[in-house]
């Protein structure tokens, strides 16, 4: 069976797979970008927290993802829940570690300005601190989405969503009609998602940086 | 009394009464001072305040008494870490005093919410302090939209602010930051921090991040602005000729925050406290004091005047008559366009209608450091002063400006101010004993008087 003819007569098959694994990733990003932020505006203050946070977020990334998913089984069992805790797990990790660097990078002597006219701490972080650091953020979640796309491919050994199940059929049963085509299908979709998201974050990122603090 | 604001919040209204309790014949001086310009300020009084830090066995600063009086000018001065910074920032409460308190146009605010404070005292710090990611129109927003104002009023106070500080509203509202140059970034500092109109502006070294140059027109600027809005304003400044320029009055720091003087630029150049106030005023006190004072408050000589292209022999007979050595050439509206001397005068039929670009000149707002400078750079000894729409004056030459400036001294010298309480509760010896003898109430009483009936 020939590669094309093999994504024509499951066109409608693979582009569900897609779009799960595209909605996946993109709903693990928003909600790990949102925990690692508020992580970050915790210790980002403090020298020690700070290492903490960083030293956490190195030895998490060496962690085998599919190590991690089949340990998710047990407290989870299979389908979407373990698969979303392990892309928000590891999508967490480098945004967490960019929006200590991005908020520890805003000028004191703002902050200070900011007490002085009277904006209270909250108000100095949504308005000051977050505008300032959102451009360091960002590129921490396009890191994130380019490696999460292929960990989410894991999600299918525990039955989640996505294009990893063409990869793991494939695999299964390697040397069979069709194997490698469905190998290569999930692997190829995976990458051009991981293309269509980036483009899609360079725009969010256009759209909400200031034009006073873009490069 | 001429202190009073009209917006004055009933909480500040037994204020002014409790405090003259205090200090009546200063309040009563300070009404006759004030009479001919409206202030919008509010007085100041730090009561014993000392500022600690864990882990330090001395105070960064150490029982101070300071009283600010509203719509003036006070510069803080002093060596740097001698804690004038501290003591500033805590009267806004960016940092929290150890002791003492802090009443605000006769109000305790020691105590009451810290943001809300701030927000009704204007601060401005170094380089302006802009936020990078929000423009001009913005950045100047900030309080108001904190108070809830409603769009329209927001969006004609920017306009105004942007007015005052001299940046045309239509360039410069929707930029950001980064498109400005240090020395507008640092006017629109000063716009936000006046935005909502608050009665007090605190000024932590403002200028110290701009070239000389711009340095110089942002303190003229300064000086034109307290001029509309006076404002009470306190000043951090490192740069001695800076506090003589921008100050009413002046606070010498040592280390500790110890006051060592605190009197106007004038007496302090005439008399200084002690020898680390002779060094810190560094030297040419007496060509600092040049700095002070305006052509047009010493006079004029007049000159002989003749219009251009007018017959030279006949100028040069009123010249001779007059006994003078020049010839002032004006133009049909009375601006000098040349200085001709009798010699020169001699060798003409026409006066000259051409303007001479070497002819030493200076408006009559010019301070007489800027007339002395004139005279030595042209030679002349002498130079032509303009008034209005540039037209001709008269002369003033080294001898008047000297005159000026032994009568200043003299004048300094004599002079008993009443000058503002500072002292350090735990050295009053570093006080000069003058200002507690002068001052009907003692600093002690005063500083108690506004929380007398509370």
């Amino acid at each position: 069976m020939e590669l094309g003819e093999f994504v024509r007569s499951r066109s409608s098959e693979i582009l569900f797979a897609a779009l799960q694994h595209l909605s996946l990733v993109a709903q693990s990003l928003i909600l790990a970008t949102v925990i690692a932020v508020l992580l970050a505006a915790l210790v980002h203050r403090s020298q020690t927290l700070r290492g903490v946070a960083n030293a956490v977020s190195a030895i998490g990334l060496t962690i085998p993802s599919f190590a991690l998913i089949g340990l998710m089984v047990a407290p989870f069992g299979f389908g979407v829940t373990p698969a979303v805790v392990v892309v928000v797990f590891f999508a967490a990790l480098p945004i967490l570690r960019n929006a200590i660097v991005g908020l520890a990078g805003v000028d004191p002597a703002l902050i200070e300005s900011a007490r002085g006219l009277g904006m209270s701490r909250l108000g100095i972080f949504l308005r000051v601190e977050l505008p300032l650091a959102w451009p360091v953020i960002l590129s921490g979640v396009r890191i994130s989405a380019q490696m999460v796309m292929g960990v989410a491919a894991v999600a299918a050994y525990v039955l989640g969503p996505g294009l990893g199940g063409f990869i793991f059929q494939g695999l299964s049963r390697l040397g069979g009609s069709g194997a490698i085509e469905s190998v290569v299908t999930g692997t190829v979709g995976v990458i051009l998602l991981a293309l269509i998201l980036d483009l899609l974050l360079l725009g969010i990122g256009r759209l909400t940086t200031s034009k006073g603090i873009r490069g | 009394m001429a202190d009073i604001d009209p917006r004055t919040e009933t909480a500040d209204e037994q204020a002014p009464g409790s405090q003259t309790t205090g200090s009546q014949p200063a309040d009563a001086q300070t009404a006759d001072e004030q009479t001919d310009r409206e202030t919008t300020g509010r007085s100041i009084w730090l009561d014993n305040v000392t500022k600690r830090y864990p882990g330090q066995k001395r105070p960064a600063v150490n029982g101070v008494t300071l009283e600010i009086p509203d719509g003036q000018v006070v510069m803080l001065v002093g060596p740097s870490g001698c804690g004038k910074t501290t003591t500033l920032k805590m009267i806004n409460r960016l940092i929290e005093p150890t002791e003492g308190r802090i009443v605000l146009g006769g109000e305790d605010v020691t105590s009451i919410d810290g943001d809300e404070l701030r927000r009704r005292i204007g601060y401005v710090i170094q380089a302006g302090g802009l936020f990078p990611h929000m423009t001009v129109a913005q950045n100047i927003a900030l309080v108001p939209k904190m108070l809830r104002w409603d769009k329209a009023r927001i969006a004609a106070r920017v306009e105004e602010l942007l007015d005052l500080v001299g940046l045309d509203p239509d360039v410069y509202r929707s930029r950001y930051p980064k498109e400005l140059s240090g020395g507008q970034q640092q006017r629109v500092g000063v716009a936000r921090a006046l935005a909502a109109d608050p009665p007090v502006l605190l000024m932590d070294e403002p200028f110290g991040a701009v070239d000389p140059i711009t340095r110089q027109r942002l303190q003229d600027e300064l000086i034109r602005i307290q001029h509309e809005v006076h404002k009470t304003m306190v000043i951090v400044t490192h740069d001695f000729d800076e506090a003589v320029k921008l100050g009413d009055w002046i606070v010498v720091f040592r280390e500790g925050a110890q006051i060592v003087q605190y009197d106007t630029p004038e007496r302090i150049l005439a008399e200084p406290a002690d020898e680390f106030v002779e060094n810190f005023i560094g030297s040419g006190a007496a060509l600092k004091q040049l700095g002070l004072r305006r052509v047009r408050e010493v006079e004029a000589a007049d000159a002989v005047v003749a219009k251009a292209g007018a017959n030279a022999a006949e100028a040069l007979r009123r010249a001779e008559a007059a006994g003078h050595d020049h010839v002032v050439v004006v133009d049909e509206r009375g601006r000098p366009i040349a200085w001709p001397s009798r010699r020169a005068l001699s060798r003409m039929t026409r006066l000259p209608a051409q303007l001479d670009p070497a002819m030493p000149l200076v408006g009559s707002g010019a301070t007489l450091n800027d007339a002395l400078d004139t005279m030595l750079v042209s030679s002349a000894g002498a130079t032509l002063v303009t008034g209005r729409s540039g037209v001709f004056e008269g002369v003033v030459d080294v001898e008047t400006i000297m005159d000026a400036i032994s009568s200043a001294r003299e004048a300094a010298a004599e002079r008993s101010d009443d000058a503002p309480v500072g002292t350090n509760t735990g050295a009053v010896a570093a006080v000069p004993a003058a200002s507690d003898e002068q001052r009907p109430a003692n600093p002690g009483d005063a500083a108690v008087g506004p929380v007398s009936d509370d």
